[in-house]
């Protein structure tokens, strides 16, 4: 699914963040990418995401080769990976279900096809009775949700979250921790990207470890 | 009957539970966007009056040229020899007759010496005076008049007669009416420019504070093209609002001022107007002119708004 083959990436002239990176991603796996702060765990997301192109090596993503995929191309990979953001990026002047429902909206589908789609997940996460209402009057966890919930509207094949647990309280971080296991078991691959080590030890995982630039793989 | 009841136990709000009509991707209400409005508003206005001054000096100094084109004088010079009577009704008749010639009015003794009056003042006796005669000829409009040829009719059959068609005062009206409309375009042209950059670095602004949904829409998979589309359509709207109060708001001052220069006829200050101005009217093609310039600056603001998202892309990417 996502293959990295000797990837350095470096930001202007600066030093390498990341080095020599070489490690697959297969299908329906589920992988907690962990690392000290400043390692480089967020710009190995971005890469992941196709935010970013590295400075040197292979990134093979649905066995297409990155650096040679147009803009429009890599949109269209985007569509099939699904990403929550550690400050939730939910637009303000939408509301929970539309906010749900954008990647829907962006290609272009018709309301009326994927209302139902969407009403079921936001039921699911535990915020149908929140539909209407705008990200500014959400907490923190129902915001994260719906993040969540944005990001897997469109069955992606890849999810990737950025510290998903790092604003809500353990009791939350459980039960969201549950979802991405239930969205793994329903055929995603997952890719948590934490410090959380409680969080790592309540799933067995492939873990991933980011340190001094360099990935260390534990299966 | 089930009770839809909050995860804290408390009952939820109808507007939560109610999906409202589909908001647009590009917030329609916003500060940036009200204060994009206003400059564009502002800057269409001025623009607006720019170009309208500019229409007005222009039809102006065309309808002066035209005026005194279409006037020329005759004089007859006295001698105590000649009947300059005699001279005056027959240097009248050779004008009359002459093809393309509309009206001549020559004026009497007495008219030609109230002439003299603001140099030599009132109550003289000027009957002594050897003053000589005018004879105003209008020339039909659209019939060309071959004015060499009347000059010798007249001096052929008339000693002391003379025309003056006013060509050197042509030359220098038509000289400072060029001076005057070129003038115009050249701050027209500043203050197009002076708009457009303004309209521009305005709609920047107004972007920057809409660069996290730029963002968003791109994460999950939006094509640029989609993004600068919906962009490019919200900010047409705001400069169509905007030039539209503004360029509208200019008309209104052009059509009130038009207005205001009709009820002004018979006054002095009304009649001076008029002398400079003609009716005050900017027309039709003033009219339009405003309208394309509407049109401009909405493209204007249009096409930065793409341009910005653009760059955004290249710099998120």
């Amino acid at each position: 699914m996502v293959r990295f083959e000797n990837v350095g990436l470096r930001y202007g002239l600066g030093p390498e963040v990341l080095r020599d990176l070489s490690f697959q991603i297969e299908p329906h796996t589920f992988q907690f990418l962990t690392g000290p702060s400043g390692a480089g765990k967020t710009s190995l997301l971005r890469l992941l995401f196709l935010s970013m192109r590295p400075t040197r090596g292979l990134i093979s993503v649905f066995d297409s080769d990155t650096a040679t995929l147009s803009k429009d191309d890599l949109s269209m990979l985007r569509r099939r990976i699904g990403i929550v953001f550690q400050d939730f990026r939910l637009l303000d002047h939408m509301t929970t279900y539309e906010n749900v429902a954008l990647p829907f909206r962006v290609m272009g589908r018709d309301e009326a096809s994927y209302r139902n789609e969407v009403m079921e997940l936001l039921h699911w996460v535990g915020l149908g009775e929140r539909i209407g209402a705008l990200p500014p009057v959400l907490s923190g966890g129902e915001k994260q949700r719906a993040a969540i919930a944005r990001a897997v509207i469109a069955r992606p094949q890849l999810l990737l979250a950025d510290e998903p647990t790092g604003n809500v309280d353990p009791n939350l971080a459980q039960r969201l921790l549950r979802l991405f296991i239930e969205l793994n078991k329903s055929g995603t691959s997952v890719v948590i990207a934490t410090h959380d080590i409680g969080l790592m030890d309540q799933y067995d995982a492939r873990r991933l470890v980011l340190h001094e630039g360099r990935l260390h793989v534990y299966d | 009957m089930t009770e839809l009841r909050m995860n804290d136990g408390t009952m939820p709000r109808m507007a939560d539970l109610l999906p409202r009509a589909e908001s647009p991707i590009v917030p329609k209400h916003s500060i940036a966007g009200r204060a994009l409005i206003a400059v564009v508003a502002i800057m269409t206005f001025l623009a607006s009056l720019t170009t309208g001054g500019v229409i007005l000096v222009r039809s102006a100094a065309i309808a002066w040229q035209s005026e005194v084109a279409r006037e020329i004088t005759i004089q007859i010079r006295p001698d105590a020899a000649r009947d300059i009577e005699a001279e005056v009704q027959r240097a009248g008749e050779v004008a009359r007759n002459w093809q393309g010639v509309g009206e001549v009015r020559p004026y009497t003794k007495e008219e030609s010496a109230r002439l003299l009056e603001p140099w030599l003042g009132s109550g003289l006796s000027l009957a002594d005076l050897p003053v000589p005669r005018i004879i105003v000829v209008r020339l039909a409009s659209g019939v060309s008049v071959d004015l060499p040829a009347l000059r010798r009719s007249l001096t052929d059959q008339v000693a002391g007669a003379s025309l003056d068609d006013h060509r050197a005062w042509t030359e220098r009206m038509g000289t400072m009416a060029n001076v005057s409309v070129l003038a115009g375009i050249g701050i027209l042209v500043l203050v197009l420019a002076a708009t457009v950059l303004s309209v521009a670095f305005a709609t920047r602004g107004a972007m920057a504070a809409n660069r996290p949904i730029v963002e968003v829409l791109h994460f999950i998979g939006a094509r640029g093209g989609y993004i600068a589309s919906q962009f490019q359509r919200h900010f047409l709207m705001l400069g169509l609002q905007g030039g539209l109060i503004g360029g509208g708001l200019a008309m209104v001052v052009f059509a009130l001022a038009g207005i205001a220069a009709d009820l002004g006829r018979g006054t002095t200050g009304g009649d001076q107007l008029a002398v400079l101005f003609g009716r005050f009217s900017l027309g039709v093609t003033g009219y339009l002119a405003i309208l394309a310039q509407i049109v401009l600056i909405a493209a204007v603001t249009a096409l930065t708004s793409r341009h910005t998202v653009d760059r955004t892309l290249q710099t998120v990417d």
